[in-house]
């Protein structure tokens, strides 16, 4: 279609996702009102470099504890967490993080936003300039550089954040429920972009969601979480090939591994058909 | 559409912009003026009761210099009061923001003296400082101090947790989330809270005077009180007026300038 015509070559030069090593996490912690949360029993999971992975499970599983472990931002009650070999300790270099909130900073400009972690990082604004606008054209927003994010829709918002995301090149991506608030038109378009970008820089990919589908259109692996103390309940592999399109939907395969984790949904309880 | 922005020069639609967004304000101005001159002068009121727009006018031009010497003090009175609160109010949220102890103590403690009557206090610190300038600027310091304190640890918080989260994943300091994030992000709610006090301290300044000066626009209302100048009386009213627009508009012009985004929003908006 004619978003295709935008993609420029593939970037020649190939980058290596960082690899993570996720060995007996537990969480708790305090709640608010006193009494002690038990957010993830132990997790046991190992991610390869480059792989796209995705985390599915009903609300309060704890799959937002468990990324935000990954981030480094929190810091687990036990186990260990490595991405890249090293153990993760407050936030770290090579790890970009896109929220279901855009968290745009409404006082900077498009190309602004996008420059921030360059910024922050103190990396080199002048070379990085080019590679943001090169970000912001593949997601069919150039000429949009100089506008504030209040000028923009929701989805172009979302865009403009996983520009600022991959700017820096991150080793890992993780991304919390990254496409909750669209509508479902702009939802798919997102994962084709989504996919299409990860195709381009192969980073390692930690995606969280509550759409069984888009899970499975977009991972390699689908990790299902169950309830509260979460814990991995299945791991679905999904050799699908990409790239994957509205025509992968409907292929005997897409369907049984939705079927499949819908089915661990009907049997935790989540999804009732009664 | 196009072809009539094109032609017309763009000052005269500006200027055509301008009055068509102000000057149903204007006539409301001129009508109240024209129904009190009109007032006035059929049922004959005299001057020491109720003197008519145009005797206020004639006054103005006439008194010139004294209406300008005394505003220029209250002037002062109320910038230096402002400027006060701004030095505090502002160093104060900082702290309120990243202080336990300033934010579980301080703030509680400020919140409750807030239920004084500032204007109140004003004696006292006559009865402390003297006649001078230092009571007006004190009592417009107080006054004023308040709004913008709230409104800035209003500000300073409203950044949401997964904004400070993204900075801190690349790996920003304290320092840096501050600068980048909650100070840009606080500057609307600053903002509002600057205006608040800067009509604030104009009220603190004219009250100080009030209680004991020598000099300014509220010891002229009361020199004019005594003397049964009520023309003069109500030119100061109008020079105090004056003076609370432009200082509004001050703080208006330096947000604009500050926030250029928020515009954007709000064009957006309509």
């Amino acid at each position: 279609m004619a978003h295709d015509a935008r993609i420029p070559p593939p970037v020649a030069k190939a980058r290596a996702g960082a690899p993570i090593k996720i060995a007996g996490v537990t969480k708790h912690y305090a709640a608010a009102r006193g009494g002690d949360v038990h957010a993830l029993a132990e997790i046991d999971l190992s991610i390869a470099a480059g792989e796209f992975v995705s985390v599915v499970g009903p609300s309060g599983c704890g799959k937002s504890t468990l990324l935000m472990l990954i981030s480094g931002l929190i810091a687990p009650t036990s186990g260990a967490i490595t991405v890249g070999g090293a153990p993760v300790k407050r936030a770290v270099g090579n790890v970009a993080i896109v929220f279901q909130r855009d968290v745009l900073l409404d006082w900077r400009t498009v190309l602004a936003n996008v420059l921030l972690p360059v910024e922050i990082k103190k990396l080199d604004q002048v070379s990085h300039r080019p590679k943001a606008r090169e970000l912001l054209r593949s997601v069919g927003l150039e000429g949009f550089e100089d506008k504030y994010p209040a000028e923009l829709s929701g989805g172009m918002r979302q865009r403009v954040a996983i520009c600022r995301a991959l700017v820096q090149e991150p080793g890992l991506l993780l991304m919390d429920e990254p496409f909750g608030a669209l509508d479902a038109l702009t939802r798919e378009q997102m994962n084709l972009d989504l996919q299409r970008m990860w195709l381009r820089n192969r980073s390692t990919v930690l995606f969280i969601t509550h759409s069984i589908e888009e899970a499975v259109l977009l991972s390699d692996r689908v990790v299902v979480m169950s309830s509260r103390p979460g814990r991995i309940a299945d791991v679905v592999h999904n050799d699908l090939p990409r790239p994957r399109g509205a025509h992968t939907r409907s292929e005997p395969r897409f369907v049984e591994h939705v079927e499949r984790i819908r089915q661990h949904f009907l049997a935790l309880g989540v999804l009732s058909e009664t | 559409m196009t072809t009539i922005a094109a032609t017309s020069p763009a000052t005269s639609s500006w200027v055509a912009d301008w009055i068509s967004r102000n000057g149903p304000v204007f006539a409301i101005f001129a009508l109240i003026f024209a129904l009190w001159e009109a007032a006035v002068r059929a049922l004959s009121i005299p001057d020491y009761i109720l003197p008519s727009p145009s005797v206020i006018a004639a006054k103005m031009v006439a008194s010139w210099q004294l209406l300008l010497s005394n505003a220029f003090v209250t002037l002062q009175e109320i910038l230096l009061g402002f400027g006060l609160s701004v030095a505090v109010a502002i160093p104060l949220a900082i702290a309120v923001v990243y202080s336990r102890i300033f934010e579980r103590v301080a703030f509680p403690f400020m919140v409750s003296l807030q239920t004084i009557p500032k204007v109140a206090l004003a004696p006292i610190l006559v009865m402390w400082l003297g006649y001078g300038i230092m009571p007006k600027v004190m009592v417009a310091f107080l006054i004023s101090f308040f709004p913008i304190v709230i409104n800035s640890v209003i500000g300073m918080r409203s950044a949401e947790k997964e904004m400070i989260y993204l900075v801190q994943s690349m790996g920003a300091n304290e320092l840096t989330t501050f600068l980048k994030i909650r100070l840009p992000k606080a500057l609307p709610s600053i903002f509002g809270g600057l205006k608040v006090g800067m009509g604030q301290a104009v009220v603190g300044a004219t009250v100080g005077e009030f209680i004991a000066a020598e000099r300014g626009l509220g010891y002229l209302q009361l020199i004019s009180q005594v003397r049964l100048d009520t023309p003069l009386l109500f030119a100061a009213v109008v020079m105090l007026s004056f003076l609370g627009v432009l200082l509004f508009n001050l703080v208006a012009v330096i947000e604009r300038i500050a926030i250029p985004w928020s515009r954007v929003a709000t064009e957006v908006a309509e």
